[in-house]
């Protein structure tokens, strides 16, 4: 009897050993999630750096060559890898689509938290809420059925190119920096607005000389995501950007990006070969990208603070 | 009467920046819709594809895509949960949250190109897995995880404090505090999350391209042994979902009615969209009523 006593107290009850299971739980989903991070970056990284390692191919040529032909070997015995036609196509259409998006999204941000009613801001932010959701493929068709005509019209050219690209990226970017920017605005104190109006400003002074400056940490943070969303996108942009390995010398001009002759190329080579290598290199510079846009964000909202 | 001026020209021009963005929205919604309905019947929605002739539907494919949303979900909510509830309730304040939080909003702004080649590398090619619906939803998973997890996080950090309390004074362990307790209260919450992160995953083609593969595999719907190569719910068959049909037939181009197809695709894509945006605000109303005290109130 006694023992059972003694037993009871010194041997965990059940709430703790349930506790325990729980936290291992959890503890065990975290760490897949942690697993599948490391993962991604060690085994992109490492088939990345194989097209410089295994196959020699210089890394001045991949960032400053213009001739993707990792298949062929050039005339210094070392693969045709410039890849700096898709670069440059990449962050022709990410900056571009940025500038494009930016005054919308100011603009759009602006009528939500100052301007309109309960009724307008519910309206545009459903609307924000539905770009958000519309898939990246239909972008890329109505990008081929309505803004490649469009652009061949009214700009000249085949319609397929930069510019293109990045109307399309400008409206799968807007719901994103306008709805980052409406939290920034959101976030400025009240007083701010109060005082400047106090003194006399006019709504838009206030909104010019105080909101947006108060606020700029964090719209320069909303661009950046948009950015980043944007070097990433694929498919939509696959779909109207051309897709010839060619430096872009204009807008109207088919182009290629590296997500796009990722998507098109690596079904078309053997794995282990220099041109699929190539290609994984191509994956590990937008991995670095995602990264580097990702520690620009950190950097401002850590500036913005002081 | 300058500044005055200027400030009205100005809340002029955000106004029309405002009615802008919504002309584009009606504008892509209203052009997707009135291109596509037309395509869209019985027959369209339930005969398999065709490669070379005009005719084809988008069966085989939208069972596809609807097979691939709920294995991903299976496979990514129960992660999803427990990461979520160790980052709200269990997370110390150290350095190692802060690296694992990091770790999860960089893969939340992967692109989805990337981890899909991921996923092709390592179940597609290391593990031969092949091209296989199981390959699709692991890399839809692995797209999916940081949102669903930042979302149900959010949704656990939302429920009171005093809840916990209450929960802890009854001599109750954290773990069934959360479960019992927190967990009802964050439901409303999570159901929204889980059904928004569905409309995002069955439109995801970029992902899918090289993991669950580009052709849809001929199917028997008689067949329902998961065993069998002809049957629908084979994990390990090629499976070409719905926006990757979009994708393929505008890029290939072989297919006489590629245009009507897709706008047919397309529209079929929006609608479920727009259903699963409209079901994630009804669900968390609902059950936000049903399961607390609300409409006493």
């Amino acid at each position: 009897m006694m023992d059972k006593i003694k037993e009871k107290i010194q041997n965990n009850s059940r709430e703790t050993r349930q506790e325990l299971r729980g936290r291992i739980l959890t503890y065990c989903a975290i760490g897949l999630i942690l697993i599948v991070v490391i993962s991604i970056f060690l085994f992109v990284a490492l088939k990345g750096i194989a097209t410089f390692t295994q196959d020699k191919a210089s890394l001045k040529t991949f960032f400053t060559g213009t001739n993707w032909n990792p298949g062929i070997l050039g005339s210094d015995g070392k693969p045709l890898v410039g890849a700096l036609p898709m670069i440059a196509g990449s962050f022709g259409v990410t900056i571009l689509a940025a500038i494009i998006a930016t005054p919308f999204a100011i603009g759009t941000a602006l009528y939500m938290t100052e301007i309109a009613g309960k009724k307008g801001r519910n309206v545009l932010q459903s609307v924000i809420e539905l770009l958000v959701g519309i898939p990246s493929v239909v972008y890329g068709f109505i990008g081929l059925t309505v803004v490649v005509p469009f652009v061949r019209d009214h700009f000249g050219g085949s319609g397929y190119g930069i510019l293109a690209g990045s109307f399309i990226l400008f409206v799968m970017i807007l719901p994103t920096v306008t709805s980052m920017t409406v939290d920034a605005l959101k976030a400025v104190p009240k007083h701010y607005k109060s005082a400047s109006l106090a003194l006399g400003a006019t709504q838009w002074q206030t909104i010019y000389k105080v909101l947006l400056k108060a606020a700029i940490p964090g719209i320069l943070t909303a661009i950046i995501f948009g950015m980043a969303r944007a070097f990433g996108e694929a498919l939509a942009v696959q779909m109207v950007i051309g897709n010839a390995s060619l430096l872009p010398t204009s807008l109207l001009t088919p182009a290629s990006t590296l997500t796009s002759v990722l998507t098109m190329g690596i079904g078309n080579t053997v794995m282990g070969t220099t041109a699929n290598n190539a290609l994984w290199s191509l994956a590990l510079i937008l991995l670095l990208m995602s990264l580097i846009f990702n520690i620009l964000v950190r950097w401002i909202v850590k500036k913005g603070r002081m | 009467m300058n500044t005055k001026l200027q400030n009205k020209i100005a809340i002029t021009i955000i106004k029309a920046i405002a009615i802008m963005v919504v002309i584009i929205l009606a504008f892509l919604i209203g052009r997707i819709l009135l291109q596509g309905l037309p395509h869209i019947s019985w027959h369209f929605l339930t005969s398999p594809s065709r490669a070379f002739t005009a005719g084809g539907g988008i069966g085989p494919q939208l069972f596809n895509s609807l097979y691939l949303l709920l294995l991903t979900l299976i496979i990514s909510f129960p992660i999803s949960l427990g990461a979520g509830i160790y980052l709200s309730e269990y997370a110390p304040k150290n350095g190692i949250t802060t690296v694992i939080r990091m770790a999860i909003e960089v893969l939340s702004s992967l692109p989805s190109v990337v981890v899909g080649l991921f996923g092709f590398l390592l179940f597609v090619v290391q593990f031969k897995l092949g091209y296989s619906i199981l390959s699709g939803a692991i890399a839809l998973t692995f797209f999916n995880l940081p949102l669903l997890t930042r979302n149900i996080e959010e949704s656990i950090n939302s429920v009171s404090n005093l809840q916990r309390e209450a929960g802890l004074a009854l001599g109750m362990s954290k773990w069934r505090t959360v479960n019992k307790i927190i967990l009802p209260e964050a439901l409303p919450g999570i159901v929204t999350g889980i059904v928004l992160s569905a409309g995002r995953v069955f439109g995801e083609a970029a992902a899918l391209i090289y993991t669950a593969g580009q052709s849809a595999t001929n199917v028997n719907f008689s067949n329902w042994n998961p065993f069998s190569s002809t049957s629908p719910l084979n994990l390990m068959r090629p499976a070409e979902t719905l926006a990757v049909h979009i994708w393929k037939i505008n890029s290939e181009g072989i297919m006489p009615d590629a245009t009507a197809v897709s706008a047919g695709a397309s529209a079929v894509l929006i609608i479920a969209v727009l259903v699963f945006n409209l079901m994630a605000r009804f669900l968390g109303n609902y059950l936000y009523k049903k399961m607390t005290s609300a409409e006493t109130k």
